[in-house]
């Protein structure tokens, strides 16, 4: 609010309805997709049969609940293993672009910086397809050169893995190169002067300071890599993450509200998530901003 | 082993990495597509190098029909979200109070981070014939019979503004908050009218913002295809979706690379050209929304 600037008040009550209104939008499909896992009816539409927890917990047909269904908690499992690898792979190199570029000089280093951007840029259905072709090119080599079938090169788990690390990595090298930034240099210079050795410099000056951008940039990476559809629908292969296995559900006609479960239980999930990523990182910054995460 | 060459050795440990990740997962597969979609195939088994692929694609107006529907809409999709989400940052940045702000900045958020999926499935729940507005219209007696208000236009553009205008707020209303508000007083107390301030002061000042916002809303809509396909139905006519269909329903590979660099092309055409026209560049606002 800016003291000396007064508009109208009907401006500002116009202004404060288009807000609201705003809101209510952002809100509605959200909650029309939680309130109808708790419809006691086969169909996610109106009208409103009463109050049931089948969708969560029911065991018998037609009513399988998200607890009994199968393929749902595969999915569940899958895409849990997927976001794990990928945050794990691309925490670490993002640590390591996150130092190349803030600590290190090298020839072409603008050119390399753009480089590391351009994912980000790259629509997410290329960035599948690209990745599928050479490794389909390479397994098809090896396949008639050497007569052996390199099977984690055909679509699969570690496809995936790659695809969606191959983006996510541009996330987290950014995010840790930020915090990176700020670190006072002479903090570890004074460290070097009292003795200690490299190991131990990074473990207990740097590596601390930088840890909030690490949980974060974690998080992050988890989240995009749990919702990520357009990279992976083209590299999966019989194990399909959650949202494949969703998306395929809501296709078909007459997919019951169990799917109404699997939503609320995402929305709660990473709007769990989201809360922890900006806690995390408050200290860092004054104002609660939070970070766009990247789907495609 | 002298400080110099340690140095070297780190260098080369942390250049490593990064260049496996840049070369073998973004340079080389985009080289490999770009390499398919120049090979024809003459017999089973046997190709040639040539443009027949991009040829294809020229003489068959669907596919750049398209092409150019997907281009209009992402472009008017993005204007939208501008109009819609520069009002919605700047009262976050500016007008709200300190509490009202930080809940504010909460709500977008937590949206924010719901996969696409979640909330077109939301959309479907409110607009399909037997959905809750059908049902509402039909209760209020506006309508006769339930009313179908998905598979068309109108809807995948409400869908898309709404998978990706929480990424125009985010970063818009950031950079407005690091705005000293003495620069709008002073606009104000040298006489210019609010429309003055906005467009003299404001909109220049969050240029970077605008940019980052609009080529991020850009790309995710050009980008798209759960939304195009869940609120518009099958025959949506969107890009991705030719791209899926040559690449793994008609196993036609050479045609879908095509496609996939068409696509690029565009895109980075698209972004290109804003950055030239703000004067912006990558690293100063992508970069920097990111961060």
């Amino acid at each position: 609010m800016i003291p000396s600037v007064r508009p109208s008040r009907l401006f500002t009550w116009s202004y404060r309805a288009c807000v609201l209104a705003f809101f209510l939008y952002l809100i509605a499909p959200l909650t029309a997709a939680g309130v109808f896992a708790f419809n006691d009816s086969l169909f996610a539409s109106m009208p409103w049969k009463g109050f049931t927890l089948d969708w969560f917990v029911g065991d018998t047909e037609p009513k399988i609940g998200l607890l009994h269904d199968n393929r749902l908690l595969k999915g569940l499992g899958v895409s849990f293993l997927v976001a794990t690898m990928v945050s794990l792979a691309s925490l670490l190199v993002g640590l390591t672009n996150a130092f190349l570029f803030e600590r290190h000089w090298f020839p072409l280093k603008g050119l390399c910086y753009m480089l590391m951007i351009v994912p980000l840029v790259i629509p997410g259905v290329l960035l599948g397809i690209s990745i599928l072709v050479l490794a389909s090119g390479i397994a098809n080599y090896v396949e008639n050169t050497f007569g052996y079938e390199p099977d984690f090169l055909r679509p699969g788990l570690p496809l995936v893995v790659l695809g969606q690390a191959s983006f996510i990595i541009t996330i987290t090298s950014l995010v840790i190169a930020a915090r990176l930034r700020k670190f006072d240099r002479t903090l570890e210079e004074a460290a070097f002067n009292l003795g200690a050795s490299r190991t131990r410099v990074f473990l207990t000056i740097t590596l601390p300071y930088i840890r909030p951008a690490l949980i974060g940039a974690g998080l992050v990476a988890f989240l995009v890599s749990f919702e990520n559809f357009n990279t992976t629908l083209f590299l999966v292969g019989s194990d399909a993450p959650l949202t494949v296995t969703m998306y395929d559900r809501m296709l078909k006609v007459g997919s019951t509200p169990v799917l109404n479960a699997v939503s609320l239980l995402l929305i709660v999930g990473s709007g769990a998530l989201a809360l922890v990523s900006v806690f995390v990182q408050l200290e860092k910054r004054r104002s609660p901003a939070p970070r766009a995460p990247r789907e495609r | 082993m002298t400080r110099q060459h340690v140095r070297r050795l780190t260098l080369f440990m942390l250049l490593a990495p990064f260049l496996l990740w840049i070369l073998l997962m973004i340079v080389l597969p985009h080289l490999g597509i770009f390499a398919l979609s120049l090979r024809e195939k003459v017999a089973p088994l046997v190709y040639t190098i040539g443009p027949k692929n991009y040829l294809d694609f020229l003489r068959e107006p669907i596919y750049w029909n398209t092409l150019l529907r997907t281009a209009s809409i992402s472009i008017l999709v993005t204007a939208l979200t501008f109009l819609v989400g520069f009002p919605i940052a700047y009262y976050i940045a500016k007008i709200a109070g300190r509490r009202v702000k930080g809940a504010l900045f909460l709500a977008c958020l937590i949206p924010l981070w719901v996969s696409d999926l979640v909330r077109a499935y939301g959309w479907m729940i409110l607009l399909r014939e037997t959905g809750v507005v059908s049902s509402v219209l039909q209760w209020t007696g506006i309508v006769d019979g339930p009313v179908e208000l998905l598979y068309n236009d109108a809807t995948v553009v409400v869908g898309l503004v709404y998978t990706v205008v929480l990424f125009m707020i985010v970063p818009l209303a950031s950079t407005l908050e690091g705005m000293d508000d003495s620069l709008i007083e002073a606009g104000y107390n040298l006489g210019g009218s609010g429309f003055t301030v906005m467009r003299r002061i404001v909109i220049p000042y969050a240029m970077p913002g605008i940019v980052a916002g609009s080529i991020i809303v850009f790309m995710l809509t050009a980008g798209s295809y759960l939304t195009p396909i869940l609120l518009g139905g099958k025959n949506s006519m969107w890009f991705t979706e030719q791209i899926y269909e040559q690449f793994i329903t008609r196993f036609n590979w050479e045609s879908g690379a095509t496609f996939g660099i068409l696509l690029l092309l565009f895109t980075s055409l698209t972004v290109w050209l804003g950055l030239r026209l703000s004067g912006q560049s990558l690293a100063t606002t992508v970069a920097r929304s990111e961060a």
